[in-house]
């Protein structure tokens, strides 16, 4: 029989969760609420006695201090409506999760003999709302259609029912085969109905494969057909997608641009590989780059003993559908490559980067999207879960806004680690698996969640993107997992690591095996989390938190007992082979025998075309207002400059103890920061700075110099809080909006010439800075089309860069220090007002954008400011980028608490003499300094030979007074009225 | 002299790196770190021990409340035959100390190990609930010590700035005199305070979470038991201050004061 216990918060006290839901359904629907109550409830898929259920409630369920319970009947609790909330069946339930292994040790119940433990949400309305009011509510606050289901009661529906949402699959579990000798129009019938994402030429090239003679031969050892299993085919469609193998990156592409024809024999190696090998050739003996886009994640030399690791992903399309398992996902997930790279290595911390339209959207939202808000709200909560229940930090990000994001939201996941320089003697950043070696997998159990993931993620949003492409992360069962992997690693139990993503089982054991040289798979052993999956399923499900590892065969004994002492399952898989190819076994029959050649080369190259002409676009004519002050208090409130502080304060940015440059400083703690500065590890002063640059505007005008802007800002980041110049390492991060030229993409060729031009300055720029991008990732299918609608992201490059601070105690921020301290501008400023902020708010984009003129001079620049920070010049640094100027001068103003007094006729500018444009400039390879007036003189000679600008100085009052061009004063304002400003839009 | 501490691990608990430097700093010179299952497993003896810290973190994800569930994994684990929560009383009544700092003070709360009124140990007087907020925050708050309450590691301290990072920080007594008795006792040894200020305050986001008399940390009646949710063990250097950049400050962070308290404890008894 099965049972259900519910809980509430006792009656007299407040229920801040309600609250909160409450405040949300006013501000985004407008519906006034009297009270708003949120309660537990529990379905027990058990047969149990009458005491056993009063023992669980007082010993699981309920907390006496402040709760009360109903078994097996409604709770007493006045309502006028009732909406209940309760996952799909096989969607992941946390909360369900750990009350079942509770159950289990409170009954004494061995481990999921028992049936399991499903938990709802049940929220109890006060209020004068009509059903289809509180319908619209469950559909647009409470639940998530997707992977949710929600029911609407009033006082007099019949309200209580205990029915366990269980799978109940009857198909039957079996391979199927595939006949391939089939006309093209049925072969991309095959790859679009199934979710394969396979062009013609793909298809082709498998159909051909399969009618090779000695194949066939090999196959009927194996007592297979020469028609292709699911499986088979399953396999090369995830380890072909454009999500796993970045075809359009490695594309051979025909190029013109402005007449000038060109061949590019792919993106990622002339550009991206070029320029780090490049690098790493001039660094020499001084290389500090260990692994570089070959394992899961980059890994750079730290010090002399710890090896600093780190990558950056995305998680787009999962999150458009579900914002919240989406982005909790993507943190979780990303957790999984840097863990899973080398022999693993410990988290040190987390970046997030979300590109949104904005929350104050008010157009239609087209089909299948949810609004910003939304988006944004449910993301958030997504990272906030995701990171702070994994005990990493959430040190750096960025918020971006932009309505084009409305039909694909950006989700940008980091992840830093630490790894031992050695493990046992052997460098850890290694890690290879051995003929021999049992296949092992460790963590979660596979379900039907997320399957096609991978191949999901190579389209475009459409009415057929399947549900369940989105899953649900559970960090504590990661977590477990990696306690459990850190020990096992340093005892020396296995010799290779790597985390099931994309593709689940047939990516991981895939890539592995090109380690050893082959792998032998026992599919049917692998746990299950219910019945009913197909084995290609079990082969493909992207279900969370695991690991597969290569363990050799007389260590295995003590890998599953450690496993099992630390609640974590493990489970032996098979082996590794050298026989080279991937084989895959059901129940004793082969049903999967594929070449790793084949698997991993055998997909054709993709031709493409692009043609650049640059876009027509003029600078726009109004007049410069005489006063600034409202245009300066307008900038602060822009969605895309104003404060994060709400966002910020949920996330962990101090755990584990290492933070030094915090997300928020200043006088109040509320400041901006440029990059975080974490103290890894607690024994000794070095550090690491983490910053990003993000300017998705700047593709309107030209991605060549979006890309300069984002390698330049993301460096400057770290530079302003004291990163060593020397001693850094890049990730680039393409979104893009699809580039091959189609009936569905006519403009392929211009955006896929945006690509191109954005590639040519990475390698430009990074060479130039001598920043080698160490790992990075590419997602090219950020289009939304339904219904003749269609929608494309702006070309928008994440680039994060992270860099040593050989002594953390000498790290500067942002926040002006002390009244009477000189200011000063590093860097030349120009007219560069195209895609800014400034025209923005005006509605304009421009033509002028903002250009890295001289990156050499550039980075010599920071190298001297480098060394002026080691002489503890610096009192603080901010770098230009949003809002010029002039919004650098607002916040360095008023996170210290102090005003200042600025001339902008001693600044170095040269273009358009307009206070506007000088104040509101985005040139890049600009910083704001401050120093004490005993230093200044120092610090002059330390920068000479390049542009330095004293431009006046800080003050104990609580005025910003700028003088324009003419001597005359253009902005006099209070900055505690520019703080209010900032903080306004999105609250702290 | 030996001066052993064993800070738990596992199953969601994430502060445990800077606790054991927060140890290594103050001068114990045996810390352990065990996951709860070795504890459990009775691979770890909590008699060598004089200190036992839960560290703060996601125990069990806090799926079912903070600590919940592992209050249950503890009242209901068993060593040798003998349930861990007999283990830990007797390591209490043997004169050991136990910290618990936010989620471990969750912990000690749920299993009644703090207030302990009158020394009845695993009665649940109080609980810790969501913030009235209704949201997780991390902020620096100011703290004010009862100078006299019988806290062994609040003795000697005054005023105290240490980070929150919780959701559920907001104290709530069973019953309406719960918060009385804990004060009247000087049970609760920790408060929120307003900058510069030495009065509780109820007062957001002074006092982060909406706990009733401004309490932050409560310890049982032999003062040797003490949970708080600020992180003592997130404040060890200068650079830990979030305005480190712009005050003078001592070089050592001040959240070494209660782990030096416990040292002086174990030195002098």
């Amino acid at each position: 029989m099965t049972h259900r216990i519910d809980v509430c918060l006792k009656q007299v006290m407040t229920d801040p969760a309600g609250r909160r839901i409450a405040a949300r359904i006013e501000s985004d629907l407008g519906f006034k609420l009297d009270e708003l109550r949120v309660a537990d409830s529990f379905i027990i898929d058990m047969d149990l006695e009458r005491s056993e259920l009063e023992l669980l409630a007082k010993e699981v369920f309920v907390d006496p201090v402040i709760q009360e319970a109903a078994i097996d009947e409604p709770l007493n609790l006045p309502f006028d409506w009732i909406v209940e909330v309760g996952y799909r069946p096989g969607v992941t339930d946390n909360v369900g999760r750990t009350a079942r292994e509770a159950v289990e040790r409170t009954l004494n119940i061995s481990k999921r003999s028992g049936g399991g433990v499903y938990s709802r949400k049940i929220y109890f309305f006060r209020c004068q709302l009509e059903r289809d009011q509180i319908s619209a509510i469950a559909r647009d606050i409470l639940a998530n259609d997707l992977i949710q289901t929600s029911q609407v009661f009033s006082p007099t529906d019949h309200r209580y029912s205990i029915v366990a949402p269980v799978i109940t699959s009857r198909a039957e579990i079996k391979v199927n085969e595939i006949d391939l000798d089939q006309s093209d129009k049925e072969l991309l019938r095959i790859s679009q109905s199934g979710v394969l994402a396979l062009n013609i030429e793909e298809m082709k090239a498998i159909q051909a494969f399969f009618r090779d003679d000695s194949y066939i031969e090999r196959r009927k050892k194996y007592r297979l057909s020469q028609k292709i299993t699911d499986c088979e085919l399953e396999v090369l469609a995830q380890t072909w997608s454009e999500h796993c193998k970045h075809k359009i990156f490695n594309a051979i592409i025909d190029y013109e641009e402005d007449g000038a024809k060109s061949q590019i024999n792919s993106l990622f190696k002339s550009y991206v590989q070029r320029s780090t090998e490049d690098i790493r050739k001039k660094l020499g003996q001084h290389d500090y780059c260990l692994s570089v886009f070959k394992d899961n994640a980059g890994v750079i030399k730290f010090d002399d003993d710890w090896n600093l690791v780190i990558k950056v992903e995305t998680h787009n399309s999962p999150s458009a559908l579900d914002p919240y398992g989406g982005a909790l996902t993507g943190i979780v997930g990303v957790n999984r490559d840097p863990f899973g790279t080398g022999l693993g290595c410990r988290l040190i911390f987390n970046t997030d980067v979300f590109c949104f339209a904005p929350p104050d959207y008010s157009g239609s939202i087209p089909p299948r999207l949810l609004h910003p808000k939304r988006v944004f709200e449910g993301v958030r909560e997504g990272v906030e879960h995701g990171g702070n229940k994994s005990g990493i930090p959430t040190v750096n990000g960025a918020v971006v806004f932009d309505e084009r994001y409305l039909g694909k939201p950006l989700v940008y996941c980091g992840t830093g680690g630490l790894m031992p320089a050695k493990i046992n003697g052997k460098p850890a950043h290694i890690k290879k698996a051995n003929p021999g070696d049992r296949i092992v997998m460790t963590g979660g159990r596979i379900g039907k969640d997320g399957i096609h993931g991978a191949t999901f993620s190579s389209e475009e949003l459409h009415e057929g993107s399947p549900a369940t492409a989105v899953q649900i992360g559970d960090p504590i069962t990661q977590k477990r997992m990696t306690d459990f992997l850190l020990v096992a690693r340093d005892r020396g139990l296995y010799s290779s690591i790597t985390d099931n993503g994309a593709g689940g089982l047939s990516s991981s054991v895939g890539e592995m095996a090109q380690e050893s040289g082959g792998a032998r798979l026992l599919l049917d052993r692998a746990p299950l989390k219910y019945p009913g999956l197909q084995p290609w399923e079990i082969l493909l499900s992207e279900a969370q938190e695991r690991m597969t590892v290569a363990v050799p065969p007389e260590k295995l004994g003590e890998f599953l007992n450690l496993a099992e002492k630390l609640d974590v399952e493990a489970t032996d898989l098979g082996e590794f082979s050298d026989d080279g190819s991937f084989t895959v076994l059901w129940k004793d029959s082969t049903v999967v025998l594929l070449p790793l050649d084949f698997l991993h080369n055998g997909v054709p190259q993709m031709r493409l075309k692009a043609t650049w002409k640059a876009p027509s676009l003029n600078e726009p004519v109004f007049e410069c207002p005489s006063n600034l002050n409202h245009e300066l208090l307008g900038l602060m409130s822009r969605w895309n400059i104003c404060s994060k502080e709400r966002l910020i304060r949920q996330y962990d940015h101090e755990v584990q103890a290492g933070s030094v440059v915090k997300p928020l400083v200043g006088v109040d703690n509320d400041g901006p920061s440029d990059a975080a500065v974490q103290r890894p590890m607690l024994d000794r002063y070095v550090g690491v700075a983490i910053g990003c640059g993000i300017a998705p505007r700047y593709s309107d005008i030209d991605t060549y110099w979006m890309m300069a802007a984002v390698i330049d800002e993301a460096v400057r980041n770290i530079v302003s809080v004291g990163a060593n110049p020397d001693h850094m390492a890049g990730l680039d991060n393409f979104c893009w909006c699809d580039p091959v030229k189609s009936e569905k993409t006519p403009d392929g060729e211009y955006k896929l010439a945006q690509l191109v031009r954005a590639n040519k300055a990475l390698y430009d720029f990074c060479v130039a800075y001598q920043v080698p991008c160490i790992s990075g990732k590419d997602s090219m299918k950020n289009d939304y089309s339904i219904g003749g609608s269609k929608i494309s992201i702006p070309p928008t490059v994440l680039f994060t860069a992270v860099g040593v601070v050989p002594d953390v105690r000498q790290a500067v921020t942002a926040d002006f220090k002390k009244p009477g301290d000189l200011i000063y501008v590093l860097g030349v400023t120009r007219d560069e007002i195209g895609a800014s902020e400034y025209l923005a708010s005006k509605g304009f984009i421009g033509s002028n954008v903002p250009k890295v003129l001289d990156p050499e001079k550039a980075i010599k620049s920071y190298r001297a400011l480098y060394q002026a920070v080691r002489t503890g010049l610096a009192q603080s640094i901010h770098d230009l980028s949003d809002g010029g100027l002039g919004v650098a001068l607002a916040e360095s103003s008023f996170s210290g608490g102090l005003g200042a007094r600025i001339d902008l006729g001693k600044l170095s500018y040269h273009g358009v003499e307009r206070d506007d444009f000088v104040l509101f400039s985005e040139t890049p390879c600009r910083f704001l300094v401050s120093v004490k007036p005993a230093n200044g003189e120092f610090f002059e000679k330390c920068m000479e030979g390049f542009e330095l600008s004293r431009i006046g100085e800080t003050s104990s009052d609580f005025s910003l007074l700028v003088k324009g061009l003419s001597g005359s004063t253009i902005v006099d304002i209070d900055v505690r009225e520019l703080k209010k400003a900032w903080q306004a839009p999105l609250g702290t | 002299m030996p001066l052993n501490a064993l800070v738990v691990t596992g199953h969601g608990i994430n502060c445990e790196t800077e606790t054991r430097r927060a140890l290594e700093i103050v001068g114990f010179n045996g810390i352990d770190l065990a996951h709860l299952n070795f504890i459990v497993g009775g691979e770890v003896d909590l008699r060598l021990y004089q200190f036992i810290v839960f560290p703060g973190g996601f125990m069990d994800g806090d799926d079912l409340g903070a600590a919940q569930a592992c209050a249950n994994r503890i009242r209901h684990s068993k060593i040798d035959g003998l349930n861990l929560i007999d283990s830990l009383l007797e390591f209490v009544t043997r004169g050991g100390l136990i910290l618990g700092i936010c989620n471990g003070f969750q912990l000690l709360a749920k299993l009644g190990l703090v207030p302990a009124f009158e020394s009845v140990y695993l009665e649940r007087d109080i609980s810790l609930t969501a913030n009235a907020s209704g949201r997780f925050e991390d902020r620096w708050v100011s703290l004010a010590v009862d100078k006299l309450s019988p806290c062994v590691f609040t003795s000697g301290l005054e005023n105290l700035y240490l980070p929150v990072r919780h959701g559920e920080g907001k104290i709530v007594g069973r019953g309406s005199e719960v918060i009385d008795k804990l004060v009247s006792s000087h049970q609760a040894a920790l408060y929120y305070t307003k900058p510069g200020e030495s009065d509780p305050t109820l007062e957001y986001p002074f006092n982060p979470n909406g706990s009733a008399h401004g309490v932050a940390g409560v310890c049982d009646p032999t003062g040797r038991i003490f949970g708080l949710m600020p992180h003592p063990e997130c404040y060890l250097d200068r650079t830990n201050h979030p305005r480190w950049t712009r005050e003078e400050l001592a070089e050592e962070g001040i959240g070494l004061g209660i782990f030096r308290n416990a040292k002086r404890y174990i030195v002098e008894s």
